[in-house]
């Protein structure tokens, strides 16, 4: 009894010595945070260095996002893309968790630091492909997801892909 | 049954099984790619590797292919040894050498084998620095689509294709790293069951080339258990859809139907449902001939108050559920309720029934059917009219073989070592046609004959068999009698197919009398009867109707005479039943014409009020195939727009109308109930699926998968709140992810999936070995409606025929079946389409130049009193008796031509090829 | 005083009573803020003290709902039963020499029936609600109301002894030589306690206990009928306060200032302190608080009591 009075009037005691301590709070509108370059906020879609987009409609976002708030639909575009006919996000369910952009195996879906999109109505939280695709290459410059696969599309036949021989002439006996 | 080791655990195994599979049933999971349970082992993959221990005090053991090795009393294995885990891991990392980065974009990913297994095997760092091989793709038709660089070479392709299906046009060339798997050149596969390459590739070389256009992920499939409904043989199907658009068709495991496999049209058939053409709003016509759309009260207060009459009659529908056709006949009484047949056809499905329902012999299922060991076709193309049945013949023919094997000592799983055994000695099929069809490359021998010399070698044949071996002159026609005859005699499964697609009743009856002759025989297991017929419930509307049951030309007379006022039309166009003519007449004598459909036809067109049907994969219904087996089909979806099923409509019309009859009907299991009780040969349909109060383990079964995906963004553009999910208070399926889709009764397997299985080939985590046949654990689907009888003499004897002798001038009509084409929903599927051919004539070369045409012109085809009825391409073929015409059966240029009537034919002047040939019917109605 | 004076302060202090309980609410929030490193409600008016006219706008402004399944008039009298027995509490504190709204000879007794009544408030408003939470909090407070009252009297009888009168006033003139927390430190140390309990505020708030219990016996209760019983809490507090200081810390005693400044001052110490038990103590289980009221306290309680008894008889004697 004795001994958890004293841890109690310990407890008191420390908690009273904060009257003096600084509040960690921070006074947001007035006062902006600091967001790093990765912070994860609203979600763009990006295209790839040579300005077309990156998104080939896997479903990978889709399935890894656990309020189930993205919604696409594939289709095969004439040059042998696969694109998404549309793309959804409500982002009124969106957690911002990021798991979207780890699963894409393209880096087309993106977050970016951009938190602030507060809406009075609801309905406009929903974004579609519009609204989501961006210009740029967003954090990752370099990758382009068809250099390095082996699906031919228009400009890049089989065997052109990263690490890939030249096609196989099966009629050919002496290869 | 032998005891085997594995990993210290002593497992009780069947006995003639390999290790896989022994693996496989007890749970274990042991990665493989070759093997196939349909298909046996060749160990060509080196991926089911295990070690095997001499004795108990044997550390090192040696690595054996699981699939190539049989159990043996006592035998010691090991499937996590360090060894044999390194070996499967250095396989697949062999195996993924040549594999394209291409995940994201393939239609495999996600329910791909080589996913499952590689994770299986631990793979994951790529270790080879070389290039990558790369082959060009193959244009292989509108149905599959073709990736060469995804292929691990494990060769099930092809030997799905050619072994298994009979394919010729598929196969692997080049050698070494080069190896290729494609045709000689680009062009459309030629098999009908071309599609299982989808499935039975084990990764992204073959896919589904409508679904990856507009692809959707397995796991984001809403599926059902349904049942396909292009033919009667009533293959089970796992359709799945995604935003209200039915994306395609899986195969759902059946071991007594459809077992692993399915057929091209009810693959890729089933797009009609996602037509532009379906009927979506009701819509009565107002004066001016428009129509105009109603709301579903409207219509049904509209329908109610044109069938509150004594006038009335009903036309049902061998392709609408037996539930919708019941309804049908209580709102119109059953001696106003015609079934829908066309009058040649009606009498022929009530024969086929009674045949079926009295013979002695074993009606068979297709498990049956791979079991004969000598068959006889009597008029039936099987790969036209009934094409599963076909694929099952072509193993069935492979029955010598295994006895063979059985010889030796061989299991039936060595599938490499049977077939070179074997060459080409094959159990005897004969096939007696009016003209060639797909399976005469394995047939002992084929006869071209008339239909009703096809009868006459039937009845021929059963004079044989009984021993009455002399009847009549035709010594010709006894001789091969003799030797078909002697084969069945000998046979220790003899099997007799025939049907209705001849238009003849003597060819069924005929083979009545042969099946007969054999049952007298006692052979024990009995003998197997096969009765095709035309669609997915003709069996079920024969077992509604009673005997002289009213036909269309009776309702015509009826209407004719002015004593019918209104007319209930139940998901048939009529078009497709009797001559133009016919049915116009019949039509404008009536005036309120009320049409239950769901796609757009003439006869919708011709209706006063229409009303959308729900297809097949937005409503529950039973159907009961060509084998009286009567199974359920459930809505994968809800139906879209105004849609209801026809049973909905029916029911609610009747309920407005206060009808006695259905004050006790509540929900669907209500109406199987009532119309179980009411007739006594569709008592069995209540078991055929358990009703909607079964729970699985006390929850429901999910129709989508435990990974849906965009549950809260799919119809957030139309509104950001998120409705309820839609409770669906007729079945035991959730439209949700919740519920327990495991060990439940076949009947309600929506989908496959277990942890670790991705693939299709998860299926084997819902099979248990039960007797050698890998059975799903909840059994299976189906209630078998037809038992063979133990009174052997009740059937009638039937009268063999006149010889066929062709009227001077004249020309008789023998239908000619297509896979692509005579069926009536089908084509409206945008991939069957293209494969479709105009629609034609065929003749032989000595008919052709009696008449001087040659291939490609065009036929007048007049009747005897001189009227044209159409024209149609000539197709010259040989293999047509002389006398007979083949035409394209099911075509809308060939809507007007009756099967077995006589015509006249004459050379058309000045005849296009483009002329009304189209084969989808182009009838389109304002609503 | 004067009979309308004595009215006129009765208005003026049941509006001081609700206008501070209102007050401390705010002023809890502000105050748990800094001992917790952070603000609390700081944006509405000169240190966020409009909060709390804008709570009470929203509490008044809401959907007033009695749930269709509950006991209904009973449902609606609970809230109420705790507001006007708290305040009734208020009438025998005596706030300096001559400001007081009655001295009755027995207020101290006055003081804990009032504060006893508050329970059927919080019992009630559980059996009502016809909610199970709400019913485990009812049963709760009962039990805890029961257990606590016992050693709250008798904690308190050290303090009558010395003084020699329950009337409230002879006990703070008793107080003029030496505040009675020095000789009943044991009974002020129990009263502490006890009264924390008595007003069920943290770390005794078991049958609110929103952790395990939704929100406990006012589970079902919103709107205006939720600020009643929190009106309820938080006049409890004060009135807890109020008594302490009056008890032992010699009420409105004390040298240069006026004995009413005096009188809250040493009131706006301890309710600053039962804020820091709130802030600093976590909940204690409910067999620990039973055992810690019947095993600990009780005992301590009457051990106070003899020995105040012993010393009062001795120094009698020798007076």
């Amino acid at each position: 009894m004795f001994k958890s009075l004293t841890s109690q009037l310990q407890t008191m005691w420390t908690i009273l010595q904060h009257t003096f301590t600084k509040a960690e709070t921070v006074q947001y509108p007035e006062e902006m945070p600091y967001l790093a370059p990765r912070y994860r906020g609203r979600i763009v879609l990006t295209n790839d260095p040579d300005g077309d987009e990156r998104c080939v409609a896997c479903n990978l976002c889709a399935v890894a996002c656990p309020v189930d708030c993205i919604a696409l639909q594939q289709g095969v575009r004439d040059d042998g893309r696969w694109y998404p006919q549309f793309f959804r996000i409500n982002f009124s369910r969106c957690i911002m968790c990021g798991m979207c952009e780890e699963a894409c195996p393209t880096n087309a879906i993106q977050l970016t630091p951009d938190f602030e999109m507060c809406e009075y109505d609801r309905q406009s939280m929903v974004y579609e492909k519009e609204h989501l695709q961006i210009k740029g290459t967003g954090k990752y410059h370099d990758y382009n997801f068809y250099r390095v696969a082996g699906l031919a599309i228009a400009g890049k036949d089989k065997g052109e892909a990263q690490n890939e021989s030249k096609p196989i002439d099966i009629k050919d006996l002496l290869q | 049954m032998p005891i085997i080791q594995i990993d210290g655990q002593e497992h009780e195994v069947d006995t003639g099984q390999n290790i896989l599979q022994a693996c496989l049933s007890l749970g274990l999971d042991l990665p493989y790619f070759c093997w196939h349970p349909s298909m046996g082992s060749v160990g060509a993959c080196r991926q089911c590797a295990v070690v095997q221990y001499q004795h108990a005090e044997d550390e090192h053991g040696r690595i054996v292919m699981a699939c190539m090795t049989p159990v043996t009393e006592g035998a010691l294995f090991s499937l996590t040894g360090d060894k044999a885990q390194r070996f499967r891991e250095g396989i697949v990392e062999a195996l993924m050498l040549n594999h394209p980065h291409d995940c994201p974009v393939c239609a495999e990913g996600g329910e791909c084998h080589l996913q499952d297994m590689t994770v299986m095997v631990g793979h994951r760092d790529r270790k080879y620095r070389g290039k990558k091989n790369t082959h060009h793709n193959q244009y292989l038709g509108p149905l599959i689509h073709h990736e060469m660089n995804r292929c691990i070479t494990c060769y099930r392709c092809t030997r799905y294709y050619n072994d298994y299906a009979g394919g010729t046009d598929l196969a692997a060339m080049a050698a070494h790293d080069h190896i290729y798997f494609g045709r000689h050149e680009e062009g459309v596969l030629e098999s009908e069951f071309a599609g299982n390459l989808v499935e039975v590739c084990p990764t992204g070389v073959f896919t589904d080339k409508p679904l990856v256009h507009e692809y959707t992920r397995k796991w984001d499939l809403q599926s059902a258990p349904s049942i396909c409904t292009s033919c009667a043989v009533g293959c089970n199907t796992s359709p799945g859809e995604r935003y209200g658009k039915l994306k395609r068709i899986h195969n759902r495991f059946n071991a007594d139907v459809n077992g692993y496999f399915l057929c091209d049209r009810g693959r890729f058939g089933a797009n009609f449902v996602n037509s532009v053409n379906n009927l979506n709003y009701p819509g009565s016509r107002t004066e001016d001939g428009r129509f105009n759309a109603l709301d579903q009260q409207q219509a049904l207060l509209k329908m109610a108050e044109a069938c509150d009459t004594n006038n009335i009659a009903g036309i049902g529908s061998p392709r609408a559920s037996v539930e919708a056709n019941y309804l049908l006949r209580t709102l119109v009484g059953a001696d106003n309720f015609a079934p829908g047949f066309s009058d040649v056809e009606q009498p022929l499905v009530e024969l086929a029934l009674t045949i079926q329902q009295s013979s002695s012999a074993m009606i068979a299922d297709i498990k049956n059917i791979e079991s004969a060991d000598a068959i006889l076709i009597l008029g039936e193309d099987v790969t036209n009219t009934a094409p599963r049945i076909a694929l099952a013949l072509r193993q069935s023919v492979r029955n010598k073989a295994y006895e063979l094997a059985a010889d030796l000592g061989l299991e039936s799983w060595q599938d490499s070592a049977i077939r070179t055994l074997a060459q080409n000695q094959r159990s005897p099929l004969f096939i007696a046609t009016v003209g060639d069809s797909r399976l005469d490359d394995v047939a002992e021998e084929r006869f071209n004959l008339a239909p009703d010399d096809i009868a006459r070698l039937g009845f021929a044949v059963a004079a044989n068999i009984a021993g009455e071996a002399n009847l009549g002159s035709d010594d010709e026609l006894q001789q091969k009698a003799k030797n078909i005859a002697k084969a069945l005699k000998n046979a220790k499964r003899p099997l007799i197919i025939s049907g209705t697609s001849c238009g003849n009743s003597a060819l069924m009856e005929s083979a009545a009398q042969v099946t007969q002759a054999l049952c007298n025989a006692d052979k024990q297991p009995l003998p197997l009867l096969s009765m095709i017929v035309a669609e997915a419930n003709s069996l079920g509307q024969a077992m509604l109707i009673s005997d002289n049951a009213v036909s269309l030309s009776d309702l015509t007379a009826r209407a004719c005479a002015g004593a019918l006022e209104t007319l209930v039309v139940l998901e048939n166009d009529l078009y497709r039943r009797g001559k133009e003519k016919d049915i116009n007449e019949l039509l404008e004598n009536i005036t309120n014409v009320i049409v239950i459909d769901g796609l757009d036809n003439r006869t919708l067109s011709a209706s006063s009020l229409a009303l959308p049907a729900a297809n097949f994969a937005e409503s529950e219904g039973t159907l009961v195939s060509m084998e009286g087996r009567a199974q359920r089909h459930y809505p994968v979806y809800l139906p879209n727009a105004q849609r209801r099923a026809s049973w909905h409509w029916l029911l609610a019309c009747l309920k407005q109308m206060g009808r006695d009859e259905v004050t006790e009907i509540e929900c669907f299991d209500d109406i199987t109930q009532a119309c179980a009780t009411q007739n006594s040969s569709l008592s069995g349909i209540t078991t055929a699926a358990p009703n909607h109060q079964f729970r699985n383990i006390g929850v429901k079964i999910p129709r989508q998968t435990h990974r849906y995906s965009g549950r809260t963004a799919m119809r957030a553009d139309i509104s950001v709140h998120e409705p309820k999910q839609p409770v669906d208070k007729e079945t035991p399926l959730a439209f949700s992810m919740e519920g327990l889709n495991r060990s439940q009764p076949g009947s309600l397997l929506p989908f496959v999936w277990a942890p670790g299985w991705n693939s299709n080939q998860s299926l084997h985590k819902f099979q248990s070995e039960v007797g050698g046949q890998l059975k799903l654990k909840g059994g299976t689907a189906g209630t078998r409606l037809l038992q063979a009888t133990d009174n052997s003499n009740n059937i009638a004897l039937f009268e063999s025929p006149a010889a066929f002798k062709a009227l001077k001038g004249q020309w008789q009509m023998v239908p000619r079946h297509k896979i692509y084409g005579s069926d009536e929903l089908s084509v409206h599927s945008p991939a069957i389409a293209k494969l479709v051919r105009p629609a034609f004539v065929e003749i032989n070369a000595s008919d052709a130049k009696k008449l001087g045409v040659n291939d490609g012109d065009g036929v007048d085809l007049n009747d005897n009193k001189g009227d044209k009825l159409t024209t149609l391409e000539v197709s010259i073929n040989d293999s047509i008796a002389t006398g007979c015409v083949g035409y394209s059966v099911g075509f809308i240029a060939t809507e007007n031509l009756l099967a077995g009537e006589s015509l006249v034919l004459s050379k058309a002047e000045n005849w296009s090829p483009s002329e009304s040939q189209q084969a989808v019917s182009s009838g389109v109605s304002d609503v | 005083m004067s009979e309308l004076g004595t009215m006129v302060f009765g208005l003026v202090l049941i509006l001081a009573a609700v206008g501070g309980a209102a007050l401390v609410t705010w002023f809890e929030r502000r105050l748990l803020g800094i001992w917790q490193d952070r603000y609390g409600p700081n944006r509405l008016g000169p240190f966020g003290v409009l909060q709390v006219a804008a709570d009470m706008i929203k509490l008044l402004t809401k959907h007033d709902w009695v749930p269709p399944f509950s006991d209904k008039m009973v449902f609606i009298f609970a809230p109420t039963a705790i507001v006007v027995a708290m305040l009734l509490g208020f009438t025998v504190v005596p706030f300096g020499p001559d400001l007081y709204v009655i001295d009755l000879n027995i207020g101290l007794l006055f003081f804990l029936s009032m504060t006893s009544l508050a329970v059927y408030s919080v019992l009630l408003a559980g059996l009502a609600s016809n909610n199970k939470y709400a019913l485990l909090g009812g049963l709760r407070s009962a039990a805890q109301m029961v257990s606590y009252e016992v050693f709250m009297g008798l904690s308190l009888m050290g303090v009558v002894m010395l003084s020699g009168s329950f009337s409230l006033l002879d006990i703070v003139e008793a107080q003029r030589d030496q505040w009675f927390c020095i000789p009943q430190f044991l009974g002020l140390y129990v009263f502490l306690i006890a009264g924390v309990a008595e007003s069920h505020r943290l770390p005794f708030d078991l049958p609110e206990a929103e952790h395990e219990l939704t929100a406990g016996f006012h589970t079902e209760y919103g709107g205006m009928k939720f600020a009643m019983f929190m009106l309820g809490e938080y006049l409890g507090l004060i009135l807890i306060s109020c008594m302490i200081v009056t008890l032992f810390f010699g009420g409105w005693l004390g040298p240069w200032l006026p004995p009413l400044l005096w009188f809250c001052i040493k009131v706006f110490i301890v309710i600053c302190f039962f804020i820091l038990l709130r802030a600093a103590i976590p909940r204690p289980r409910y067999d620990q608080l039973m055992s810690l009221g019947w095993k600990y306290m009780l005992p301590l309680a009457l051990f106070n009591l003899v020995v105040t008894a012993v010393i009062a008889l001795a120094m009698q004697g020798q007076g």
